[in-house]
Parts: structure tokens; sequence; C-alpha cells
């Protein structure tokens, strides 16, 4: 039995010396550690790779710019990421760990409004301002958080638009918007649930008539069962949103099945690169998006959204088209070192009241914070897919080319 | 009957066990999940290795409860459905306060562990006519199946999961009243099921493991035994999922029923640490979990390569586990009585 | 779900066709992968939970091929004589030793390479879901009601012909023959002169190979993840189950019965119940089978 206890002393002896890491703390040297919990495995991995190069990109620009002024002394910014593995327990678990052991005062979000759901109450409860770029979900700000900020716009807002340019289309034939029949489809998780909530309150307002409504398994990829179902009720419009996969899946079976819908709107299209895949028929789909490349806004750190884009693109070649997960990432490092300036200290909490009050125009668009925390200033922006794969900004019904008709 | 040795094991497990939060306050959640992992690997161990019926769905619990006790915890005090508390646009955020947070955790906890009873004796009906892969396979059909239908229930927020009531009282409060959560639950599971092992029970559950039919035709109620093992197992298992929904803070198809990772840990711990021994489980979750922290911290992109590599390793080629290597070197040490005489015996095999 | 009745037997039974189509295609790529499965348990008594991860590999090999403009009947032969190779030292690393043991340890064995090869693949190829577009034709018939992707008609008779020729391999040729006596009776096996241990590596390496094969097909007709393993490993252990052992025209049977299942389910109750819906015929055919023999007094091992 003493076998026993020693084996088990010295479990928790390793327990101990094993996990004690080095204990980092907010500000190391001349370098502020910002800490991150990330997607780099699992279900999230794609976007949470996307967003961690926009984190990494945006540090390396305002590093090599001089960094961030604080007292008078220059000083580096530097990340620390952990894997969450898309689970939000252990997402949760490791903000905690980000904060409690390795002291991290500043935190910027995970990716998806699941996983900043789990992470929010954690940097809530230590008072830790963190601010996130892939949490969509409109609950999180009602919540009553005081120190979550977000950048990109809320999640209802995505393909409500859609609905929006369908009713305009009604009208211009001097017809009724409530003679419009949706069919919708939506992954089952946080946030294709949310999206659903501001496309379904849209449809209420006009009074439309939902006809299909599907809510697709997480871990499968087909859906040729809705999209029978669309071939044989024919609405007038059609909307998904599954993320990247759910795109990549609905792009290639509406291509297989041949499905003809005047309207087809759905999320995540830049990210799975349905233009490139499948030319012919991603036509005509109207892809909401936080951010363009041709934006007309800009900033001193990182120029225009063109320049931007190709200072991305030269550092990251594996890309053609830059997801705007990657752009909204970089927007949130650098509200960061505004506020650090503004604020001029390393006080998480003058540091909060100093980014609740940013108001500032960046490559990515205007950014200014509600009482609730979430960027009111920048809109969502609706692009259709042309014939030559390219993205043309949709801002009125007259925009857009209407009906959508290929031939397959 | 309680030996000097074992004396001494749990005076040092106490010792860290209630000290541990103490001395190394940063590490108070990430202990409090250790405690839970013990108390996984234990429960599991009461129908994997003393009876011999691997179940590779006892997670099923865990999420029940979980879900269970989340209804309770909101629907007590709130009047509208559960799903309301956090689903799409204009989440509502009632205000809970501390009496209705921890009469709600009380009541939620006991729930819990009263829903997963439930549940475990309504699968005994039909799980238990299974064997061996079959019961290991069915049991992971259920978990599967519960988890798909559970996303598809709007009451309690369909896929868009469950934000949990906040926990009133500041953090370190928070960490350490969990912390105390897991490792009561956990004493009591352990201390239960040791009496239960030295009990007839321990010896009918052994018997099954053996041999089933033997133990049937020597009149052992086996469906009864069974039963009551299940059972415990999820009285425990939902308990814990109750408690685990609260540390989360966000409840979800992925949080409640972890199939691929600790419904699967489960059984690595057991088997890292000897199944069908009672401290087996609890030194396999404990060398478990701090492996698995440690790769988490030092090898970040490798950490699940890692963990691959030593399940193998350690089922290929190390399979009786700790306490099994233990037990073949040294027997007398856990009371085991080698028969070295008689080598006759083996010439005639 | 009264709609999508109504949708599927009054106002368009013509949809049935494409509902049943799209069943048969899923179920011809998971028969594969549940004979191989089947194969590997009978003859060995491994249950292989990696099985979905060998099927990604493939995947994966077969997009790396396609990528170099390497054309398909050439995909497909290196593809399987490659994986059969990666079976075949799976087994000498790490098979072999687990042959005899208890049930659970080949399960846990196996989680623990399916971890592993999941990470692995996810650290060469990331972890977007890809895709082989092989920029093959899509027919309709009945007005577009019905639509017949080509490339899902060619994946099937791909399957038809992999699985013909495995038949065939098992009835007729030697080591086929020595493969099912093994199964049947390993000792008498070694008694009459078959060298067990080659043949479980030959078992072995055949299922990598069919898993291999499945992993090309389903490239071509879906997509592929790192992480999509899973989904495959529980489908054919549900078939296998459902059909039991040694029985292939029942695990085929099985194959296309949970794929039909899955797309009614999805059609007529809803999308959302179409993974609940495999899994649960497997729980209801485990039920159905434990009570018939329970009235034998028997059960169900």
């Amino acid at each position: 039995m003493k076998l026993k206890a020693l084996a088990l002393a010295t479990g928790a002896a390793a327990l101990a010396v094993s996990v004690a890491g080095t204990a980092l703390a907010k500000v190391e040297g001349d370098t502020i550690i910002l800490g991150s919990s990330i997607s780099l495995t699992g279900k999230y991995a794609t976007n949470g790779l996307h967003t961690q190069r926009g984190y990494d990109y945006a540090v390396k620009v305002i590093n090599e710019a001089g960094g961030v002024k604080v007292g008078g002394k220059s000083y580096k910014l530097a990340v620390k990421y952990y894997d969450d593995e898309s689970t939000p327990a252990r997402g949760a678990q490791l903000a905690e760990r980000l904060i409690q052991q390795d002291g991290v005062e500043y935190m910027l979000g995970p990716y998806s409004s699941g996983m900043t759901k789990a992470i929010a109450p954690v940097s809530e409860k230590f008072g830790v301002p963190m601010v996130e770029a892939e949490g969509a979900s409109r609950s999180l700000f009602t919540q009553g958080y005081k120190y979550l900020f977000a950048v990109l716009s809320t999640s209802e807002q995505y393909l409500s638009t859609a609905i929006d340019l369908a009713a305009a289309e009604r009208k211009k034939n001097f017809k009724s918007p409530s003679e419009v029949r949706v069919a919708m489809a939506f992954e089952g998780d946080p946030f294709s649930m949310d999206v659903r909530a501001g496309v379904v309150d849209k449809i209420n307002e006009y009074g439309m008539k939902i006809i299909i409504d599907d809510q697709l398994p997480a871990d499968l990829s087909d859906m040729s069962t809705t999209l029978t179902k669309v071939k044989a009720l024919r609405p007038d419009i059609l909307v998904i949103s599954g993320h990247s996969k759910g795109a990549a899946t609905a792009a290639r079976q509406i291509d297989e099945m041949k499905v003809n819908v005047p309207m087809i709107a759905l999320t995540h299209c830049e990210a799975a690169k349905v233009q490139e895949k499948f030319p012919n028929a991603s036509t005509g789909f109207l892809c909401p998006t936080q951010w363009v490349e041709t934006l007309s806004k800009s900033d001193a750190m990182f120029g225009s959204a063109a320049e931007w884009n190709e200072g991305f693109k030269a550092d990251n070649p594996s890309y053609t088209s830059v997801p705007y997960q990657s752009a909204q990432a970089s927007a949130a490092v650098y509200v960061f070192k505004e506020a650090f300036e503004a604020a001029n200290s390393f006080d998480k909490d003058a540091l909060r009241d100093a980014i609740a009050a940013v108001e500032m125009e960046t490559f990515y668009g205007d950014i200014k914070f509600s009482e609730a925390g979430n960027n009111i200033a920048k809109p969502m922006f609706m692009r259709q897919i042309g014939a030559d794969g390219s993205y043309s900004l949709v801002e009125t019904f007259a925009d857009m080319s209407y009906p959508r008709n290929v031939t397959y | 009957m309680i030996k000097k040795n074992t004396l001494i094991t749990y005076a040092g497990l106490g010792l860290f066990g209630v000290f541990g939060p103490m001395i190394f306050p940063d590490y108070t959640l990430s202990m409090a999940y250790l405690w839970m992992m013990v108390l996984m690997a234990s429960t599991w161990d009461t129908l994997g290795g003393q009876m011999g019926y691997n179940s590779l769905g006892n997670i099923t619990f865990f999420g029940v409860g979980m879900y269970v006790s989340a209804i309770v915890q909101i629907a007590f005090f709130y009047d509208g459905g559960v799903g309301e508390y956090t689903s799409a646009m204009g989440a509502v955020k009632p205000e809970f306060t501390d009496s209705e947070y921890f009469y709600g955790l009380f009541f939620g906890i006991i729930a819990a562990a009263l829903a997963a009873l439930v549940l475990s004796l309504v699968l005994s009906t039909f799980m238990f006519g299974l064997r061996g892969p079959y019961f290991a396979i069915g049991s992971l059909g259920i978990a599967v199946m519960v988890a798909e239908l559970t996303i598809t229930i709007d009451y309690v927020g369909g896929a868009s999961g469950i934000s949990m009531p906040l926990f009133p009282g500041d953090i370190e409060f928070r960490s350490t009243f969990f912390y105390i959560l897991c490792f009561i639950l956990t004493i009591m599971a352990h201390f239960l099921l040791r009496w239960m092992y030295s009990t007839q029970f321990g010896l009918a559950i052994n018997a099954i493991r053996d041999d089933e039919d033997k133990a049937e035709a020597m009149g052992i109620p086996t469906l009864v035994y069974k039963r009551i093992g299940w059972g415990v197992a999820a009285v425990f298992m939902g308990a814990i999922g109750a408690v685990a929904g609260n540390m989360a803070g966000f409840i979800d198809k992925e949080v409640a029923y972890p199939i691929p990772t600790f419904g699967i840990f489960m059984v690595a711990m057991v088997l890292l640490g000897g199944k069908g021994t009672l401290w087996g489980p609890v030194l396999g979750a404990i060398i478990f979990h701090v492996v698995k922290e440690a790769t988490w911290t030092y090898l970040l992109n490798l950490q699940w390569i890692a963990l691959g590599l030593i399940l193998i390793v350690n089922i290929v080629y190390f399979q009786q586990g700790l306490m099994g290597w233990l037990q073949t070197k040294y027997p007398e040490k856990f009371g085991i009585v080698v028969d070295d005489g008689n080598s006759s015996d083996k010439a005639e095999a | 779900m009264l709609d999508n009745l109504q949708l599927l037997f009054v106002w368009a039974p013509i949809l049935n066709v494409q509902v049943i189509l799209e069943g048969i295609f899923v179920g011809a790529v998971f028969a594969l992968s549940a004979y191989g499965l089947a194969l590997v348990w009978g003859v060995m008594n491994i249950k292989n939970l990696a099985q979905g991860d060998f099927v990604i590999m493939g995947g994966y090999m077969a997009l790396a091929l396609s990528q170099a403009n390497v054309p398909l009947p050439l995909i497909l032969l290196i593809v399987v004589a490659t994986m059969f190779v990666y079976g075949w030292v799976i087994y000498i690393g790490m098979i072999r030793r687990i042959i005899d043991q208890d049930m659970f340890v080949s399960l846990l064995a196996t989680f623990g390479l399916s971890l592993l090869m999941q990470q692995v693949m996810n650290l060469i190829f990331g972890p977007e879901v890809k895709i082989i577009d092989l920029h093959m034709v899509n027919w309709d018939f009945f007005g577009n009601m019905v639509t017949v992707p080509s490339s899902k008609v060619l994946s099937l008779f791909l399957a038809a012909a992999i699985a013909f020729s495995v038949v065939l391999f098992m009835k007729k040729s030697r080591t086929g023959q020595a493969i099912r006596a093994t199964a049947q009776d390993p000792r008498a096996a070694r008694v009459l002169g078959i060298n067990t241990d080659r043949i479980y590596a030959i078992t072995f390496a055949f299922n990598s190979a069919l898993c291999g094969a499945a992993g090309v097909l389903v490239a071509i007709i879906w997509v592929i993840q790192p992480f999509y393993g899973v989904t495959y490993s529980v489908r054919s252990f549900a078939i296998v189950t459902a059909a039991g052992l040694g029985n292939l025209p029942g695990v085929i049977g099985a194959a296309f019965g949970i794929g039909l299942v899955e797309k009614y389910t999805g059609m007529i109750i809803g999308t959302a119940y179409e993974v609940a819906a495999p899994v649960s015929m497997l729980v209801l055919v485990l039920i159905w089978r434990q009570y018939s023999m329970r009235r034998n007094r028997q059960v169900l091992r």
C-alpha cells in the first residue's frame, strides 16, 4: 500500500510541477500579452485558423509600426494561444487558465458564438476586457456584460438583408411582400440558429410564408433531402446558413441537383470558396459579408481595405481571397492598441473604459460600441457572385441580378 | 477492517483534496476536473471492470443530468421556457437572487441524479440482453441518439444551447465552490462503491464478469445486480453532469454529450490504471488528467497526437494497467496469495 | 411532418425516386467500409474504431493524387495499394499484439490510432473540407425532378465492382479460403498449416485497402475533412451490428437499408433527425434481436 500512497503522492506533485508552466504576467518586459483561446482543432478549426492569422498579422503590423505607446514607452504586442478544440467547456477552462495561471488581463475572443458564450462569463467575472471578432450572436449582448466588446455586426443581420431584397422585388412589381415563399435550411448550432432568428423576424415583419424550415445536423454534409423539397415546392427564395461546410455542401449539391430558385442567399461563401469550386452553380448567390476588400474605409495603421488585403495575402500566400474572419480579427487587435494608448495605462478597468469610448474608422469599417458592447457603426454587406466568379456589392435591389437563372 | 496502508493513502489524498485548492489556488478548476475524471472512471469501472459490461454510453447520463439540472434551475424561478433563457436574439436575462441560485442548484443536482437513475432503469430493460461488443456499441448508439434528439427539443433551446445562470459571488469563491462539489461527490461515490464491493454485491458482479451463465445457474439474480450497478453509476454521472454544466456556464450538445472525448476517456483512464480494482480507476484518472494537462500546455499542436500515442502504447504494451502491473509484481502488498507450489499443474495444461 | 408525407406520396410521388437514389448512393459507400469492418471483426475479433479514419485517409490520398492530375483508375489502384501496405504496417506495429485480447482493448487501441490519424491528417492537410471535383455531368429526369450526378452513379458502379471482386476473391482464391478458414476456427486452421499470423495481416491490410477505396469514392461524391471519420466509423458499426458478422449480403442490405432510412427520415420527419435515424435504427435492431432471442432464453453475444 505504501507503493500506492507513493504513486499517488508523486502524481499529485507531478500535477503541480508539470503544469506550473511559466506564469506570464500581463506585461512581460516590453511585451503586452494578449490571451486567446481559439479553435485550432475540431469543427471550428477552419475559421479558427483564419482568425488566428488575422490576429497574428495585426500584431506583426502594429509591432513593426512601433508597437503600442503607454506611459511614453513603446511596447510590443504578443498573443498567447490555447487550443479550445471547438469545445465550449474547454474554452471556458482555458480562459480561466489564461487569466489565473498565466496572468493575462486582456483577451482576444474565440471563434464562434458558442465558444464566446462559454468564455464571456469567465472574462466578465474576472473583469478582464475581451475584444472579440467572431462571436456574432445577439444573445451575447443582452446579458449585461460590461467587459465584452465585439467589432463585428451581430448575427441576426446576416441574412435579413436577403429577405429585404426579396420584399423589394415584390414591391417593385407592385405586389405585396407577403406573397414571398421562403425556404430555409440552417445548421443546428448556436450561430446558425441566431441567423435564422433574424431571418424569421424579418419574415414575420413582412408577413411572408415559410414553406421549408429545415435544421441540418452538424455532423452531416448532405442537404439532398432539403433540396429535393425545394425542387418540388419551388420557393421564391432559399436561405442557407451552416458555416463553411454548409456553404460548400450547398453549392455542390445545388450544382448536382440542378436547383433553380430565383434568389439564393447563404453565409460563409468566401470562407468555403464556392466561387472557385463551383463557378457555375454559385452564380447569383447572395453572400453576406462583414467586410469587403473594396470598402472605402481606411486607417493609419493598415491603410485602406485593399491595402490590408494585399498585406495579408503577402504574408499568407495560400489565400486567393481573404475571408472577413481574418479582417475582423485584425480589427480587434487594432482596437486594443488604440485603447491602450487612449487609456495610457495597463489597468484593465481603465482599459475597459477606453475601449467603450473607442470611436474609430478602420480598414474594416467604423467601430463604435453600444452600451451592450456590440459594434453599432458598421453594417453588414450583401454581395452577389457574378457569372465570372467575382463578388459585386449589392446595396439595393437594383444592384442585383434577378432572377437567378443558371443552366447546368 | 481498514488496513494501515489504506489509511495512509486516504490521508494523503484527503489532505491533497482539502488543501490542494488552498496551496495551488490557480489550479482549483483543473483539480475540480480531476475529481470529476476520478468519479467518471470509478463509476465506469463498476460496470466495466467489475462486471464485465463495457459501456461506451455512460456519458448519456452526464448529459441528461446536465440538461435536467438546467431545466430545474431555470424553470423554477422563471416562467418562460428554459430555451428562452438563451436562444437566438433577445435572450432573456432574469435576475436570480443568491438563494434562488443555490436552491436551484441543489434541487437541480438531485433532479439530475434522479432523472439519470430513471433513464438507467429504462435502458436496463433492454440493454442487458446484449453482451460484449453489442452492449458497448448499443450503449454508444444510445448516447449518440440521445444527443441528437436533445437538440431537436425547442424547450431546452434546441441547437442554440442554454446559458446557465451566473454564479453569485466572486470568481475564487466560484471555483472553490465547484471544486468542493466535485470533491464531495467523488468521495461519496468512492466510499459507496468501496462498501458495495465488499458486500454480496461485489461478489455477485465479479461472478457475472467471470462467467455469467454459471452465475445465473447458481441462482444469482443477475438482472437485479446489473440494474443496481448501472443505477449507481447513472446517479453519480447525472449529478456530476449537473455540476459540470454550471461550471461550463453554457450548455449545448457538445458540452453535454462529449462522446468522442470524455465518453472514451473514462474507459482509457480505467484501462491505464487497471480494470476491476477499486484504486485502478482512481490512479488511472489522476495520471491521465495530469498527462493531458501537461501535453496541452507544452505540446500545443501535438497534444492529440501525444494522447493517441500514449493510449496506443498503454493498451498494446501495457494492458493490465498500473494496478495490474503492481499487483503482479508485489502481490503480497495487495493481500493476494500466490500459490507457488504444484508446478506439475502446468504440465497437465 | 404531415406536409412532408403528403409531398412525398400525394403531390409529387416522383420524389420518392430521388430519395431512394440518394439512399442507395449513401448506402453503397458505407457498405464497403462496413464489409471491411465485418471482415476484421469476424476474422480477428478486432473492432476497428479507426475505420472511418482509414476511409478519410484514402480520400486525402486520392485528393493529393487528383491534384497531380492522375487519372481516376490509376488513383484507385495507387490508393488501394498504398492503403494495403499501410494496413500491413499497422498490423505489425500494433494489432498483432492485441489480437487475442479483451474486446475492449481493440476498441481502445484503435481509438488511439484514430486520434493519431485524425491529427496527422489535420496537420498535413488542414481542417478545411475538401472535395475532388471530377466535373462530371449531372443528369436529370422527369423534368428536373430527379437529378442524378453521374459521379454518384460511377461511385455506385465502382463500389459494386469492388464488392464483387472481393466476394470472388474470398470464394475462389486460396488466400480467401484461408481467411474464411481462420475466421471459422483459427486453431484448426493453424493445424492445417495456415500461417494465421500472415492471414491476419492480409485481412487487416485488406480492410485498409477497402476503406481506402471507399475513401476515394467519398472524396468524389461528398466532402472529406480530418474529423469526419467518426461518422463513418459509427455508421459502419451500426451496419455490421444490424447485419451480423460474416454475412455479406446482409451487410449490403443493411447498408442500403440504413441509407434509405436516413433519407426518408430526413424527408418525412425532418433533416434534424438525419443523424439520429441510423443510430436509432441500430438500437431498435439490437432491441428486436435481443427480444427474439430472449424467447429462447438466449442473449446477444
